[in-house]
């Protein structure tokens, strides 16, 4: 059928979108051209570089040009294109060195101009950092924060879904009074008190652990009411039953025949609640209650919005939230299309 | 209520430092003050005493102490509270009058340009964290100067008329209004149209339709009321969207709502102001949840006779 075909489409799509996001996120420094903390103190504010094909002589190039940016006198952070040199764009040059994914040392880097110049593909903040870079090593924190906390929730969720799923009696209804208790309270209220109530000043290190923690553990009641409603009903199957009659431990029971049943709620799940923990750990740096500056992230970076020139006056300054929505987007996709297909394979 | 209290209360023994630790720093301050001032607050007692004491000020009303602006926690929550209300109510409104013909219009043509054009942008709106669209916003409104920002009223206020007054604050209440509405709007749509095309599809509705009803009143009078259970139960669940969501437009916009405040006492460890906005926050979400099940009483009888 047609509808369907193109809704293929658009999933092959948003995963592929999401895959190369994912991967310029995790091999930023190899992507990016500079290094996320280098401040270039003459360029404050200065706007995304523009790719030039033709010079001021009105020859072609085929190999994209920038110009230098210069600031013009007697202004402030008001930039022009210096045109007496052009610098080409090139690709896989020698930089500033970094450790792929984290790990093996390398200086080269995707694109790059020769020396003096700078390329800003999404211009600079206040520090003249180049945004970019700092969107895409940014990233690597959102999201593994939201990824990790996802994790959490589900790993929290699942267990005592499980547990009091298959177990049930005073079990079930107590774990399920708390989930309750949980589930009544407004999450991101929820979210800033625990926040409130644990240390503010603490290393970085110490703050991501504990950002994860506390947006994983909040969440963890929704998914834990999901998963005791599939091993509810899994656990009273016949087949569970031959098997419980033929002397399977309950152990046995669980992980053979009651949590396969729960692997496409899972993915589901975790398809939603990545893009929601990405979105709350940079609620909560933009509050100044996460992560804070030298260390990029989007929250991070969304917050020098909240001074007023900078929104007026800085657009490229929107562009984390740029990235925001095209991995939130991305996940939704994802989303949709494995409840689709559980709907589709459950009747 | 009890339960979300006593999370609070344990929640806040975990955490190091307290509302003094900061004038530890200042070296004009004695130590002695300091214990004094702790012992004044009940602070250096154990916790099942200061939840006592916590419950005892709640019967009197006062719902504990703010160390920071000195005055009972119920005197800035009223205000606070009834702020927050005023945004919170007028955008769920708004955003259901919009929702229920927005999407019982779109749910009559299915698979129309109507259709196709509203799930496309439910479904990019639903990706759009609310706090870009707060931003994006913003933008919007300082670049073209159309409406007032920030607060919630303008500087001379008080030498207003009472009717200028209202349309002052009605001017400051419009732009988080469209947030507000925007950030929760498709998701409703989504939810209406998805029920109504189910009850589109049921017999009844094909009866109805032969014995030469009208399309206005067959859609409005016969499919929307039996489609309007899974609605109901979704607008008890939607002011939880929408606290969340007005959170952090009144913290961005500086509407002197519950989100300030929640901020404010976070960054300062205002214990009781923190466990004070986290209850009312609670408080409201139940009574949206309680009015979304009286209404369902009201509206489907079977729910009546169970």
């Amino acid at each position: 059928m047609s509808p369907s075909m193109t809704g293929k489409h658009k999933i092959v799509a948003a995963v592929v979108v999401l895959v190369s996001v994912h991967l310029a996120i995790l091999f930023a420094g190899f992507v990016t051209p500079a290094d996320p903390a280098a401040q270039n103190r003459d360029f404050p504010f200065a706007p995304p570089s523009s790719l030039h094909f033709v010079d001021a002589r009105g020859h072609l190039h085929l190999r994209p040009f920038i110009y230098q940016w210069t600031q013009r006198p007697d202004s402030f952070n008001e930039y022009e294109e210096s045109r007496e040199h052009e610098y080409p764009v090139q690709f896989f040059v020698s930089g500033v060195g970094y450790r792929i994914a984290g790990l093996v040392p390398s200086h080269i880097h995707l694109f790059g101009v020769e020396a003096p110049a700078l390329i800003f593909l999404a211009g600079t903040d206040n520090y003249g950092r180049d945004q970019f870079s700092r969107i895409l090593y940014g990233g690597q924190i959102s999201i593994a924060a939201g990824i990790l906390a996802t994790l959490i929730s589900l790993a929290l969720g699942s267990l005592v879904g499980c547990i009091s799923g298959f177990y049930g009696k005073w079990i079930d209804e107590s774990a399920m009074r708390f989930a309750e208790l949980f589930l009544v309270l407004p999450w991101l209220y929820l979210l800033f008190a625990v926040r409130a109530f644990l240390p503010l000043h603490i290393s970085p290190t110490q703050t991501f652990l504990l950002l994860i923690t506390v947006i994983g553990t909040i969440g963890w009641a929704r998914p834990a009411r999901l998963f005791r409603g599939i091993v509810l009903s899994a656990k009273n199957q016949n087949y569970v039953m031959a098997s419980r009659g033929f002397g399977a431990n309950d152990v046995y029971l669980m992980r053979r025949h009651v949590l396969p049943h729960t692997y496409g709620v899972l993915l589901t799940q975790a398809a939603l609640l990545v893009p929601q923990y990405v979105l709350a750990e940079v609620t909560l740096s933009f509050f100044g209650l996460g992560l804070s500056e030298p260390n990029p992230s989007w929250g991070g970076l969304l917050a020098t919005l909240q001074q007023y020139n900078v929104l007026v006056s800085y657009w490229w300054m929107f562009a984390p939230a740029l990235a925001l929505v095209v991995v939130s987007l991305g996940y939704l996709s994802v989303a949709n299309a494995f409840h689709e297909r559980l709907q589709f394979d459950s009747i | 209520m009890i339960g979300v209290s006593v999370l609070c209360f344990l929640l806040s023994d975990l955490a190091p430092g307290s509302f003094f630790d900061e004038m530890k720093l200042n070296p004009q301050i004695s130590s002695d003050t300091i214990a004094a001032l702790r012992s004044q607050y009940g602070l250096d007692q154990p916790l099942p005493i200061r939840y006592g004491h916590w419950v005892k000020s709640v019967f009197r009303g006062e719902f504990g102490y703010s160390f920071a602006y000195n005055s009972s926690v119920r005197s800035l929550l009223v205000l606070r509270a009834r702020n927050t209300l005023i945004l919170t109510t007028l955008a769920t409104l708004l955003a259901w009058l919009i929702a229920i013909p927005l999407g019982v219009w779109i749910a009559s043509h299915p698979g129309k340009w109507a259709d196709r054009l509203s799930m496309g942008g439910t479904s990019l709106f639903l990706s759009v964290p609310e706090l870009v669209l707060v931003l994006g916003l913003l933008y919007l409104v300082i670049r073209t100067h159309a409406l007032p920002v920030g607060g919630m009223v303008s500087t001379g206020f008080d030498h207003l008329g009472s009717w200028e007054k209202v349309g002052d604050m009605a001017t400051h209440l419009v732009v988080p209004v469209i947030t507000l509405v925007l950030g929760s709007l498709p998701i409703l749509v989504r939810h209406v149209r998805a029920s109504m095309i189910e009850i589109l599809k049921t017999p009844f509705i094909g009866a109805a339709r032969a014995h030469g009803i009208g399309r206005a009143r067959l859609l409005f009078r016969h499919a929307l009321p039996a489609a309007a259970n899974p609605l109901i139960s979704l607008f008890g669940l939607s002011v939880g969207g929408l606290l969340s969501g007005s959170l952090l437009v009144e913290v961005i916009m500086s509407w002197p709502g519950l989100g300030p405040l929640l901020l404010e006492s976070s960054m300062s460890r205002d214990l009781y102001v923190v466990v004070g906005v986290v209850m009312s926050s609670t408080l409201f979400m139940i009574f949206g949840s309680l009015l979304a099940d009286v209404m369902l009483v009201i509206a489907d009888p079977r729910v009546r006779v169970e």
